[in-house]
């Protein structure tokens, strides 16, 4: 590559040589070159390599005696163009048609004189055009994602490894392959095609150059499998192949398992839907229903320890959670006390209330004539929400979607236990009973839960977290004072 | 994959055929981990057609076509004689696995009859759903059919695992299903349908994945007498009350093993795809069920004419509009012009005066719309008043094509 001549005309022609395929990086310094010398588009001929020259060097060749840059000189300032443009560019230059190149420049150029919003214009017959071209890219980009057929091909260091062969109809490769790679990190492929090819080993995306038809793997069990899914899921009472081929075109059909089966489902077609008409409904034969239907209405846990075992069995909707910790306590108690959800010490445990805030709430209901033994104690979220910070884990708080996740559990156990009156430890609980979040300060006292005769009062924990001595004082006896009279109004 | 295990895929994919649900679109961008496998795409792929025209984006089968209910339009009833067939977790596992690996599949529509009970049924489903995800790392598109029957908490699980869930009404109307599926209960489903609303609204304010790429649902049509503007206005309902991402509808089509409560004739294709155009009227160009229904007649939509044309040319005195001039709602309303059109058009005449050859260029749908369009170079004149403007426009008669 040689530096332009000072002394030639900006109208002289100009014979640009891109590589083979879709060019980015050749095309973008060959338009930055014929810019800075402010070259007219109707003076530059365009040239893709053969694809065997691919891998000599393209750039610029010289086919009229003069030389022709590729390379922008160092002082041609950077080029400018609207997005709109650029993605344009972008997707034509991946285009098969070998005008793409003289028409982009057009363009380019009437977006540097005066038509900055050209691209903006769908309606300007080259605009029009290359929004053409470049849909015609996107849709063979979509087609590959769509058509690619992998085969096995046995495995490698515990790596499946799989091969397919394609034909896009445009340079689309390197913009394709990312997807590939995105979905299936774990396997090795390589996707075979007449204008080049790509593979991955789960470390990098690699190129090369254009290949020709490999011998493929035998199809497997699953390739037989595939046919069977594809002619089950047609309908033959709908035949619609035009619409199929719309969607479908038979030049991808050579490479699609599938595609060979459809002459045979389209000619059978007509004599099954008839057959289909001609049946007479048949009688069912005898079945016995009731019992079966009897059955699937004893589904519902029938008492608290089924419930249990379906909550135990559950995965947590929270992050954290190792165990459910379940509720635990009489039946037909006078109270039932709901809290958050289990901490660090409940989960160990798998009981609730065990750690520090239990401890605090056994001391209150003490000091209001219970014991733990005479309620029934439960979570509004069965699992322990956390996070792992080093050797702790932190409490996080359920948000207000994960609490209603737990609701009817909490519902079915309540009707269970049923207790004269349910106890609202908290903000939380109260949102799992109601459904409504609420304020704990003000909302304090007897309060319909849901379907129960209630009573909102502090969460233990809460009282933890007060910083002030006094405040804390102030809101424990306030506990006290309401567990005493919830117990009152159970008696 | 055995023989016995390719027999079962076949009873299983031929049984879940019927639903007509396909998408694999809506699930925002999620890739697997370096030892997983999947994505999700915002738009979803199509990975094949089958000659009847529909593409092939999931493996949808059912669990088992075994089914303790007796819904008179669904071939998997109880009291068909159509061969049954069950696989295990593992199978679907397994099969899920293997077609996306070799890139013939988006991801899995898992649904099922109901057996043992809703409950034990839906189970076995997430289980699938939970052991690709967990054991597999998988990423791929997973829609579960949630069972209304099922405990209310197993609809909370289902959530965690798919992308997708969906619920079908079945009927627009709820007399029909009472007369038909004597099992199912229209509030029930409705209740369902209202817990996953708010279940995914929630986690999606709260960033959590529940559920990411919403619920839909499906009506048989023609199975009944109901109108289209009763399916229509049942669709409303649901896109309103429910936020359903997508209503489909499914011609009753001749099913082998047909049930005698039913109509002997098949509902006219043509029908299934009037609606559709009719719902995308809802949905997308701002027309009423009214309107649409107006269009028509005794509240079924006309189907030799897409709904828009029928309802312009009963509406002649709204038009013509001027293509550089008139505002976005009223250009939706144009024959012809859809709503990329529109766009485009709205666009391009910021930088010009729209000729007529320039519209050509920004719709295919030119030949209908110039009765209804002033550019700066046409004006219809009394083209849009003509009494043979219908003959004129309507399609010749042709294979219709589905969801074109």
């Amino acid at each position: 590559m040689s530096a332009p001549s000072p002394s030639r005309a900006a109208d002289a022609s100009r014979a640009i040589m891109l590589r083979y395929g879709a060019d980015h990086a050749g095309f973008r310094a060959a338009v930055r070159a014929l810019v800075a010398q402010g070259v007219s588009p109707d003076r530059v001929v365009w040239r893709m390599a053969a694809a065997a020259e691919s891998t000599a060097e393209a750039g610029s060749v010289d086919l009229f005696g003069t030389a022709a840059p590729a390379a922008a000189p160092a002082d041609a300032p950077p080029l400018s163009l609207p997005r709109a443009v650029a993605n344009l560019v972008d997707l034509v230059l991946c285009h098969r048609d070998p005008t793409r190149f003289a028409l982009l420049y057009t363009l380019i150029s009437r977006v540097l004189h005066g038509e900055r919003q050209l691209a903006d214009n769908p309606a300007d017959p080259l605009v029009h055009r290359l929004g053409h071209m470049a849909k015609a890219v996107r849709r063979d980009i979509h087609k590959m994602h769509a058509f690619v057929r992998f085969k096995v091909r046995g495995s490698e260091n515990g790596r499946e490894r799989y091969l397919a062969w394609f034909e896009p109809e445009h340079f689309i490769l390197e913009a394709a392959a990312p997807f590939f790679r995105t979905r299936f990190p774990a396997m090795d492929w390589a996707i075979l095609t007449p204008l080049g090819t790509v593979g991955w080993n789960g470390d990098a995306l690699a190129f090369g150059p254009p290949a020709s038809r490999p011998p493929l793997p035998e199809g497997d069990g699953f390739e037989e499998g595939w046919l069977a899914y594809y002619a089950s899921a047609f309908n033959p009472a709908r035949a619609n192949p035009a619409m199929m081929r719309n969607e479908m075109p038979r030049k991808y059909w050579p490479n699609l398992p599938e595609a060979r089966i459809i002459p045979a489902l389209l000619e059978t077609a007509p004599a099954r839907v008839a057959e289909m008409l001609a049946r007479e409904a048949a009688a069912p034969r005898k079945r016995d229903p009731e019992r079966a239907v009897a059955a699937m209405a004893r589904q519902a846990p029938a008492n608290l320890e089924e419930l249990n075992a379906v909550i135990a069995s559950t995965p947590p909707f929270v992050a954290g959670g190792t165990c459910a910790v379940l509720g635990e306590g009489p039946l037909n108690p006078r109270l039932a006390l709901v809290g958050e959800q289990p901490g660090d010490q409940e989960d160990e445990a798998g009981r609730p209330f065990v750690g520090p805030a239990g401890q605090l709430l056994m001391k209150a209901l003490g000091e209001a004539g219970l014991t733990r033994e005479a309620v029934y104690l439960t979570n509004a979220v069965k699992h322990f929400k956390f996070v792992q910070r080093g050797k702790r884990r932190l409490h996080q708080k359920p948000t207000a979607g994960e609490v209603k996740h737990y609701r009817w559990w909490l519902e079915k156990e309540l009707d269970f236990v049923r207790p004269r009156l349910v106890v609202a430890l908290g903000g939380t609980a109260a949102l799992a009973l109601t459904g409504k979040a609420l304020a704990v300060t003000r909302e304090r006292g007897p309060h319909r839960l849901g379907a129960h005769d209630g009573y909102v009062t502090f969460h233990p924990s809460y009282l933890l977290r007060l910083p002030d001595e006094a405040a804390r004082r102030e809101a424990y006896a306030a506990l006290v004072a309401d567990l005493a009279t919830a117990k009152a109004l159970a008696a | 994959m055995d023989d016995t295990l390719r027999t079962k895929l076949g009873i299983l994919a031929d049984a879940a055929k019927y639903d007509a649900s396909c998408a694999s679109s809506g699930a925002r961008g999620r890739r697997a981990e370096k030892d997983g496998i999947g994505s999700t795409t915002g738009m979803g792929i199509c990975h094949s057609y089958t000659p009847d025209g529909r593409c092939v984006s999931l493996l949808k089968i059912l669990l088992t076509n075994y089914c303790l209910f007796d819904c008179a339009y669904c071939i998997n009833r109880r009291s068909s004689n159509v061969r049954r067939a069950r696989f295990s977790v593992e199978e679907v596992v397994a099969i899920t696995l293997g077609f996306y690996k070799r890139n013939y599949i988006e991801g899995l529509f898992l649904s099922s009859g109901i057996i043992r009970s809703p409950d034990y049924t839906m189970e076995q489903m997430m289980l699938v759903a939970r052991r690709l995800r967990q054991d597999h790392g998988f990423a791929g598109y997973i829609h579960l059919k949630a069972i209304p029957e099922a405990s209310p908490w197993l609809v909370e699980q289902a959530g965690l695992w798919a992308d997708r869930l969906s619920v079908n009404v079945e009927l627009a109307s709820d007399i029909s299903l009472k007369a038909l599926a004597p099992e199912k209960d229209a509030p029930r489903i409705k209740a369902t349908m209202g817990q996953m609303r708010e279940r995914i609204a929630e986690a999606r304010g709260e960033k959590r994945r529940f559920a990411p790429a919403g619920q839909s649902t499906q009506m048989i049509v023609g199975a009944d007498a109901t109108t289209d503007a009763s399916v229509l206005e049942t669709s409303a309902g649901l896109y309103g009350g429910y936020g359903l991402k997508r209503v489909y509808y499914s011609a009753f089509s001749p099913i082998p093993e047909a049930s005698r409560v039913l109509p002997v004739k098949p509902a006219p294709l043509r029908r299934e795809n009037r609606l559709y155009q009719a719902d995308w009227l809802l949905r997308f160009y701002g027309f009423t069920v009214d309107e649409i229904a107006a269009g028509g007649a005794d509240g079924m939509l006309d189907l030799d004419i897409d709904p828009k044309l029928a309802w312009a040319l009963k509406h002649r005195e709204q038009f013509p509009v001027d293509v550089n001039a008139a505002d976005r709602e009223a250009l939706l309303r144009v024959p012809g012009l859809g709503a990329r059109a529109v766009d485009r058009i709205l666009r391009a005449r910021r930088q010009t005066r729209l000729r007529l050859d320039d519209v050509a260029r920004l719709s295919t749908g030119v030949r209908r719309a110039r009765a209804f369009l002033i550019t700066a170079d046409h004006h219809p004149l009394k083209l849009t008043d003509r009494a043979d403007l219908r003959e004129r426009l309507a399609p010749p008669a042709r294979q219709l094509e589905l969801f074109a």
